[in-house]
């Protein structure tokens, strides 16, 4: 292989990219080496088993994440802005719509939701670390190492073009012959493997670590939508590793599975592809619902309306997600028959759907709303979900999505559920338990502005493709000419999306102003809120809890606060913590080089590779490491060391 | 907030408003029976969505005004309130029963654009093959023996019968005046059902991702009267060369062409993979389902793809090959 094969040129904005990579790998090591922090990056954040730290990680990575698939969304919508417009060619705009929606959706909207998950879940239901703490960094440096992998496509031997449906024949190797579509089905692997574990580890921990007295009933509805996604994740991903695994062997090893030349089945892709995909999908929105539903009901003052018909929907929409695939592609030429039941079950799912709908806005009747940026996001999340979710409806219904299948009234409808579900979500919960994490809150004033940016530049951005899609323009076209009259809307579209982009640089430098002038010392529970996590100290001390509550009722925090009752009493004792780790980091670097020489087919390296990574593993069921006890003296330290800041203020 | 969103109402109303006025949304404006059914049923699910939507805004509103902290005495507690049994299931039925309608009229709306439409069931479709390659279109008439390049004429007020594949990616054919889309693959034929009133000339394209030059992928569909078509054909048979293997093999190769005419048409030496040359081997050694083992006998195959859409209809097994479609 040449150099400018195996390098991607010829690309202003490539190029430039490249320096900037290059710059900041240099900068990075640089930096922690003159300011010596080598020793406390690998101490502290690499080598950490710690949940909350863990979730600190996912959610960093997250949002530079959201940053690299908002250049792309920007480069999309500035390409098609005018008609002919020449700024991108059409192979370029095909691998940064398909780099665009893979990061959203896997790199940036699932760890996201991860990271929450892993800061807030072990102190809401009172435990003071997820199941298996080991495995957990794991799943991080897996999901990391898949990440960086896919990212590194762009410059290096060139991105994935055929969609992140990658739909067969097109993504097999006589229509994608660059190794684009290797990082696909290899960084997806890597990735889903780490989502894999996650599922099982979380699902293992609310089941057996909840707080004594925490009966199923009485947990907060973000631990329930977290519980039932992890179940949904552990059915789901199985799905998605065998195809990625069947994709590469089509790909690298000549199988027929989905090509097409000997009798390969590409609706077998598309079947297998959507079994995942559209739990997928659920996987983000579950966990979103939750985050309102705490939110809505702290900043209502109230307790949520029906709770117990929000943990039914819940159930019904996680089952009902299994059922629903074939919605993807009403228009393969099944029958009427097929195509109807599968209209019957998607529209189905609306039912559940309005039932949370309705509770939340009984929630808030009589109560006391404050409005907060969380509570501004889950207030604007309702009506404008609304609107995504009806016209989910109308593309429930086969024949109409006869119509709408492939054009932009499809890129508004999901615009319209992804961003007001699960991007506002994570981004209210982000600014909600961003002083349970830090000890310090984000600036409400900047919070609002960019609030405000965001929500109207959204719909700025997204209705006018309802619009164009109904006029017949379809999705992943790089241009159209004039006489389309398509030019308007795309350019009042593309206003928006630069509105969008001011709000979140408005979100990062609230980040940067609060870590910097923010008050400290708050105190554990700066929002008078509900559930568990609140009634221990902001940050968190290592171990969560100093001594574990018990609950009798669902938002037992909040009850004890009323009635001034302590949730846990008695003396400390010694606190079993597990030991830092550094092989999860190094097998995450492992399977990052094994990921790498699998793309471009260097079989020797990446052999040596999975020798190594089994070594890993093998090191581990050898090893004898069975943590270690934090003594009563250090944490009576800790905690006065705690409360006493907070009695200052 | 509730300013902003009388606004974006307002807003979003004059949008469709200017849009819809001097010239209706393709999808809007359709020329054919089909067409015309997925339009109404398309009207009928955004009124019912816009109820929805209200009920929902106004609910919405009067809570936002109503009990915001600001206007609420210092003292005042919210209430617990476990939740309303009646409530609740007012607002699951009323939703059960929207779905239920919903449903009665996508099943009845799609089965009628998968046919021929009644207006005009006593007339013999004419038969168009349309394949893609690269980012063109073929379209072959089998009975008329011509075949054309990225354009289609064919007759108005009668029922036309498209029969789609590929060669390469799935593409999906679309002319939004006429019908709705459908897939077109390499290894089976699906069917399109569509008619034009009116004479006219109609965009069509594909609307299925499928590489470098997709977004190009457009051909013009005219609807001629019967007069018109009939001296088209003619005119074809008569003045147009004949495509051979050689002209065919070029084409498939090319990315981009023109349009092209030619007096006979690629079926008779490359047919359509349907019948005894489906693809639909698959799926038959590992299924149970005897309707699979129909695929070793090629006469019985070819029957059942000319209905195609009738007999597998009833085909409910949803296993992940092409034989549940
Ligand atoms: C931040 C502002 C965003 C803008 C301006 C934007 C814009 C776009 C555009 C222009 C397309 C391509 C349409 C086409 O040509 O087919 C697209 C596709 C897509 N977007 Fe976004 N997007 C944004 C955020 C998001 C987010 C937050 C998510 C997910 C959580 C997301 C998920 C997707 C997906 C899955 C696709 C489909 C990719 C494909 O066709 O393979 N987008 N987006
Ligand atoms: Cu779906
Ligand atoms: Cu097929």
């Amino acid at each position: 292989m040449k150099w400018d094969e195996f390098f991607v040129t010829g690309e202003p904005m490539i190029y430039a990219a490249m320096v900037s990579i290059v710059v900041v790998s240099l900068a990075i090591p640089i930096a922690l080496t003159y300011f010596k922090k080598w020793n406390w990056l690998w101490t502290n954040w690499l080598t950490t088993v710690d949940h909350k730290k863990i979730g600190v990680m996912y959610i960093l990575a997250a949002l530079l994440m959201l940053f690299r698939g908002g250049v792309d969304a920007l480069l999309m919508r500035a390409q098609t802005a005018i008609p002919d417009n020449g700024l991108l060619d059409g192979q370029h705009y095909n691998e940064i719509f398909t780099t665009h929606g893979v990061i959203m959706i896997l790199f940036m909207a699932m760890p996201f939701i991860i990271g929450l998950m892993n800061v807030v879940i072990p102190l809401q239901i009172g435990a003071r670390d997820v199941a298996f703490p080991r495995l957990n960094a794991v799943s991080f440096w897996l999901f990391f190492a898949g990440a960086m992998l896919f990212n590194i496509s762009f410059v290096i031997g060139g991105s994935p073009d055929a969609g992140w449906s990658a739909y067969f024949p097109l993504a097999s190797l006589e229509f994608s012959p660059t190794v684009g579509n290797n990082y696909y089905s290899i960084a997806l692997q890597i990735a889903g493997i780490g989502t894999l574990l996650t599922g099982i580890n979380f699902l293992v921990t609310i089941l057996k670590m909840r707080a004594p007295g925490m009966t199923l009933m009485k947990m907060p509805m973000f631990t329930w939508s977290v519980l039932i996604t992890n179940v949904i994740i552990v059915f789901a991903f199985p799905v998605l590793t065998v195809a990625l695994a069947l994709m590469t062997l089509d790909r690298q090893f000549g199988t027929q599975f989905f090509a097409m030349q000997s009798g390969g089945m590409d609706m077998l892709w598309a079947n297998l592809f959507w079994v995942w995909g559209h739990p997928e999908v659920y996987i983000v929105i579950l966990p979103a619902f939750g985050i309102y539903s705490e939110i809505i009901s702290t900043f209502a003052r109230k307790n949520l309306y029906g709770y117990k018909s929000m943990v039914v929907s819940m159930v019904a929409i996680s089952l009902l997600s299994f059922v629903v695939w074939a919605h993807h592609f009403y228009t393969m030429g099944h029958g009427v028959m097929v195509n109807s039941v599968f209209s019957i079950t998607t529209m189905a799912i609306a039912i559940p759907t309005g039932v949370k709908i309705f509770n939340w806005l009984f929630t808030l009747r009589k109560g006391k709303i404050s409005f907060t940026t969380p509570m501004l996001y889950a207030l604007a999340f309702i009506p404008i979900f609304t609107i995504g979710g009806v016209t989910g409806v109308m593309l429930a219904m086969a024949s109409a999505d006869y119509q709408y299948h492939n054009t932009m009234f499809l890129v508004a409808h999901f615009h319209y559920v992804l961003i007001p579900g699960t991007v506002f979500g994570v981004i209210a919960g982000f600014h909600f338990w961003f002083p349970k994490v830090f000890g310090f809150m984000l600036n409400e004033k900047l919070g609002k502005l960019s609030f405000w940016f965001i929500t109207i530049s959204f719909n700025v951005t997204f209705f006018p493709l309802f619009i164009l899609g109904l006029n017949g323009m379809t999705r992943r076209m790089y241009t159209y000419s004039e006489s389309t009259g398509y030019g308007a809307l795309n350019m009042l579209s593309m206003v928006g999306a630069l509105g969008l982009t001011i709000g979140f640089i408005i979100l990062v430098y609230n980040i940067y102003w609060s870590v910097r002038y923010s008050p400290r010392n708050i105190k554990g529970d700066p929002w008078d809120a509900r559930s568990l996590e609140w009634s221990t100290h902001s940050p968190v001390p290592e171990y969560n809890f100093a001594l574990i509550p018990t609950v009798n009722k669902l938002d037992a925090h909040w009850f004890a606060k009323k009635e001034g009752k302590p949730l846990a009493t008695g003396k400390y004792e010694p606190i079993h913590m597990p030991n830092n780790s550094g092989l999860p980091v190094i097998m995450g670097a492992a399977f990052f080089l094994w990921g790498f020489f699998m793309v471009f087919s260097w079989w020797i390296p990446a052999i040596v590779l999975g020798v190594v990574i089994l070594g890993t593993l093998a090191y581990r069921s050898f090893e004898k490491d069975h943590g270690r006890y934090i003594s009563v003296e250090e944490i009576e330290r800790t905690e006065n060391a705690l409360r006493g800041e907070q009695h200052e203020n | 907030m509730k300013k902003k969103w009388i606004a974006l109402t307002l807003f979003s109303i004059t949008a469709i408003l200017l849009a819809g006025c001097d010239n209706p949304l393709l999808i809007f404006d359709p020329k054919g029976p089909q067409a015309r059914t997925l339009s109404s049923t398309i009207l009928f699910s955004i009124a019912m969505m816009a109820g929805i939507l209200f009920v929902v805004y106004v609910l919405y509103t009067f809570v936002l005004v109503k009990y915001r902290a600001s206007k609420l005495p210092d003292d005042y507690e919210p209430p617990h309130e476990e939740g309303n049994k009646w409530l609740e299931i007012i607002w699951t039925t009323i939703p059960v029963i929207i779905v239920v309608i919903l449903s009665v009229i996508t099943v009845s709306s799609t089965s009628t654009v998968e046919q021929k439409s009644v207006a005009y069931a006593d007339q013999k479709p004419v038969v168009i093959y349309a394949s893609s390659s690269n980012w063109k279109w073929h379209f072959s008439y089998p009975e008329e023996g011509i075949e054309t390049v990225n354009y289609v004429n064919f007759p108005a007020n009668r029922p036309i019968e498209f029969r789609l594949y590929s060669y390469g990616p799935i593409t999906s054919f679309w002319i939004p005046q006429l019908a709705g889309q459908k897939y077109a693959m390499s290894d089976m034929v699906t069917k399109i059902h569509m008619s034009a009133d009116v004479p006219g000339s109609f965009m069509g394209k594909n609307s299925n991702f499928s590489g470098k030059g997709f977004a190009q992928m457009e051909f013009e569909a005219q609807s001629l009267s019967d007069a018109d078509y009939k001296e088209w054909v003619n005119d074809v048979k008569t003045t147009a060369p004949k495509l051979t293997e050689d002209e065919f093999d070029d084409l498939l190769k090319a990315e981009h062409v023109g349009r092209k005419t030619y007096s006979s048409n690629h079926l008779e030496f490359r047919p359509a993979p349907e019948g005894e040359h489906s693809g639909h081997h698959h799926g038959g050694a590992t299924s149970t389902d005897d309707q699979h083992e129909g695929h070793e006998d090629m006469d019985m195959d070819m029957d059942m793809d000319m209905d195609m859409d009738m007999d597998m209809d009833m085909d409910m097994d949803m296993d992940m090959d092409h034989d549940a479609h």
